[in-house]
């Protein structure tokens, strides 16, 4: 068994804002091994992306408080590290790639010149070694007449071109974790697929760990080994790719996979769509914040928050429905079936 | 109104836009379709393909460079008096792809949906108009103490259905859906394109619904078009595009949607296009598509493909299909 090299231990995140502080991750635990793919899925507001920042520590300092929690890089808790050393790990050890490559790119910075600074911040290297590198980096993910393109600006590139230059800068430094947040939502489908295979390609030759951050349960079906499904700031299900497509269990994440086309599936047969939309995180109650789209809902459910069950050594859940006191036919099966 | 009858008529449309003294953008570059009342035909295509051109050249936000658009077989881009003008431009209404940017922040939702109301229908007193708006609202599944608020207080899905309940208050016909869906939540998605298929139902409208990916258009459309730079390359029924597409672009199209099942993922072989698609100021000659399709052939570089009805109903564009060619190639 390979060790854990990221732990995410009951992460808590919250904002002040002028009405009060809003929680917006709520006890998320996960990990992650070398050269694994986990992929966290979610709706919008689900606190997928704050997850991300927070491993990176790159939420602002002055309105962020994280009241509890661990994330454990390689046995140190990146909270407590001095900023100088967390400096060190950004980029370096950890890197992260974002949805948007155009405003991830310095668009008055040639490329190559983007992709030498991380690398001769992190490692001392002379100029020409520190360009070859770069232009080794623009090979790798596949951009023709990498010499060239060095000198070009970002302007200059495609979307899907960008988001390879974003790649090559995000592993130039051989990073042991790569966070990747929505990389392929801003990209057309065709565009979207070359990315994709050029993502496992590079982890497999790297041996990177990556956390893919998406809403597409295509991509996820794609990418991942293990899965965390979010929802309200919370880790609803969390299992193996397997576990989570062919033996779900949280009523939400049927519902998304319910909602998702299937181009097997005939034109008459309706999409199901989950109900209502996601509750606003400040007047969050005390019960499952699920409850009122949910098909499923029980009297427990609005009044006290459900615990989490573990299903299997790799599967747990967080729903009244799975817990040993709720009478066992109440088991969301059908749904599944009629997905 | 019948079924099977032809609401609207495309005849070879371009829409071309100057850069500069030298260089043209062929957004639309000869074009034909039909839409029949009472249908939805889905336009789909990755950016900068021409479709959101197309929509809106039909439209008349744009002026079409050749071409005709015929709407219950009239010329809308012929000459009209203002008033005509403005009598044919309520029977076509859009929705827009960002609920965020297409809502005037600084009005409410009773304002935004009575704008229609107020320059199509000038006489019908304030009371009267309350009681359509809320109506509206009602329809796509708002409710009346909602008129009142400003578009940043509701979440995306809503915002887009207040865009819906905008292109319905005039009563239209035809409306184009320009990627209604791309800016939403998956499980938001499925619930404004049931929407929309309902009000289909309700209303009779037909709809030309554009789309950057496959998935979704087929659960509305009856017919789908695949554009590829300013050009339709494959058309037919929605089923049987999925069940036999014949264009290799329409393949790949396909091939790329990452289906939201592991097993099947891993099982099947995905058609990966290299590069990316050439601009549409230089286009390529010949079969626009040769640069990146995994079948090209010498001629493909050579000759542009015709439209053709290869199978009944099913339109492509490819020299894969013309035998007498494929015989000469040989």
């Amino acid at each position: 068994m390979k060790e854990n090299i990221l732990d995410v231990e009951n992460l808590h995140v919250s904002f002040k804002t002028r009405n009060g502080a809003i929680t917006a991750v709520r006890g998320v635990s996960f990990s992650l091994k070398k050269g694994e793919t986990l992929a966290i899925v979610g709706e919008s507001g689900s606190g997928k992306s704050v997850t991300a920042k927070s491993i990176m520590r790159l939420l602002p300092k002055h309105s962020t408080v994280i009241p509890q929690g661990e994330i454990k890089f390689e046995g140190r808790d990146l909270l407590d590290l001095p900023l100088k050393d967390m400096q060190k790990v950004r980029g370096s050890e950890i890197s992260m790639v974002f949805q948007d490559p155009m405003s991830s790119l310095n668009p008055t910075m040639k490329i190559g010149k983007q992709i030498m600074e991380g690398l001769q911040k992190h490692q001392t290297l002379t100029k020409s070694v520190a360009r070859q590198r770069a232009l080794e980096m623009l090979e790798l993910v596949g951009i023709p007449n990498a010499e060239k393109r060095l000198d070009a600006y970002p302007h200059q590139f495609s979307g899907g071109m960008r988001q390879r230059v974003v790649i090559a800068m995000a592993l130039a430094c051989i990073p042991k974790v790569l966070i990747a947040d929505e990389p392929t939502t801003a990209l057309d489908v065709t565009i979207q697929a070359q990315i994709l295979r050029l993502m496992k390609d590079l982890q497999e030759k790297m041996d990177t760990a990556i956390v893919l951050i998406t809403h597409d349960l295509g991509v996820v079906a794609n990418m991942a080994d293990k899965v965390a499904v979010m929802y309200a700031g919370e880790v609803v299900e969390y299992g193996t790719l397997d576990e989570i497509f062919y033996e779900t269990q949280h009523p939400y994440t049927l519902g998304l996979l319910g909602s998702m086309p299937n181009l097997n599936a005939k034109r008459s047969e309706p999409l199901i769509p989950i109900p209502g939309s996601p509750p606003d995180l400040a007047t969050l109650g005390t019960g499952c914040p699920i409850a009122a789209r949910c098909p499923y809902t029980m009297a427990v459910c609005h009044d006290y928050h459900p615990r989490k069950t573990e299903l299997s050594e790799s599967h747990s859940v967080l729903c009244w429905l799975q817990d040993s006191r709720t009478p066992k036919n109440h088991a969301p099966e059908t749904v599944g079936s009629a997905q | 109104m019948k079924r099977n009858e032809d609401l609207l008529v495309i005849k070879d449309l371009k829409k071309h836009f100057k850069i500069n003294r030298k260089e043209t953008l062929k957004a639309v570059d000869g074009i034909s379709f039909t839409i029949k009342k009472g249908e939805t035909l889905g336009l789909v295509g990755e950016s900068g393909c021409g479709k959101s051109t197309v929509g809106r050249t039909i439209t008349q936000i744009y002026q079409p460079t050749s071409g005709e658009i015929l709407f219950d077989n009239e010329n809308v881009h012929a000459k009209f008096s203002k008033a005509e003008l403005k009598k044919k431009k309520r029977d076509m209404q859009m929705i827009f792809q960002d609920p965020y940017s297409s809502l005037n922040p600084r009005m409410t939702v009773m304002e935004i949906i009575s704008e229609g109301l107020l320059i199509h229908a000038p006489n019908t007193s304030e009371k009267e108009r309350e009681q359509q708006v809320n109506e509206l609202l009602e329809l796509v599944g708002l409710n009346k103490n909602h008129s009142g608020r400003y578009p940043h207080e509701f979440s995306g899905g809503q915002r887009q259905r207040i865009g819906i309940a905008r292109a319905l208050a005039v009563n239209p016909q035809f409306i184009v859906a320009d990627e209604p869906i791309a800016a939403l939540d998956v499980s938001i998605q499925a619930q404004i394109v049931n929407l929309l298929k309902t009000l289909q139902e309700e209303k009779g409208l037909t709809y030309l619904f554009i789309a950057h990916d496959l998935s979704m258009v087929k659960y509305i459309s009856d017919r789908i078009a695949v554009m590829y730079l300013g050009k339709i390359v494959e058309l037919t029924e929605s089923e049987n595009l999925y069940e036999n597409p014949m264009h290799p672009y329409s393949e790949a199209l396909l091939s790329a949607i990452p289906l939201p099942d592991p097993h099947l993922e891993r099982s099947r072989v995905q058609i990966l296009l290299k590069d990316d698609v050439p601009s549409p100021i230089d286009i390529p000659s010949g079969c626009r598509f040769h640069t990146r399709c995994p079948k090209a052939m010498d001629v493909c570089s050579k000759l542009d493909p015709a439209f053709v009805e290869r199978q009944p109903g099913h339109f492509v564009a490819c020299h894969l299909y013309d035998e007498e060619l494929m015989a000469r190639e040989k």
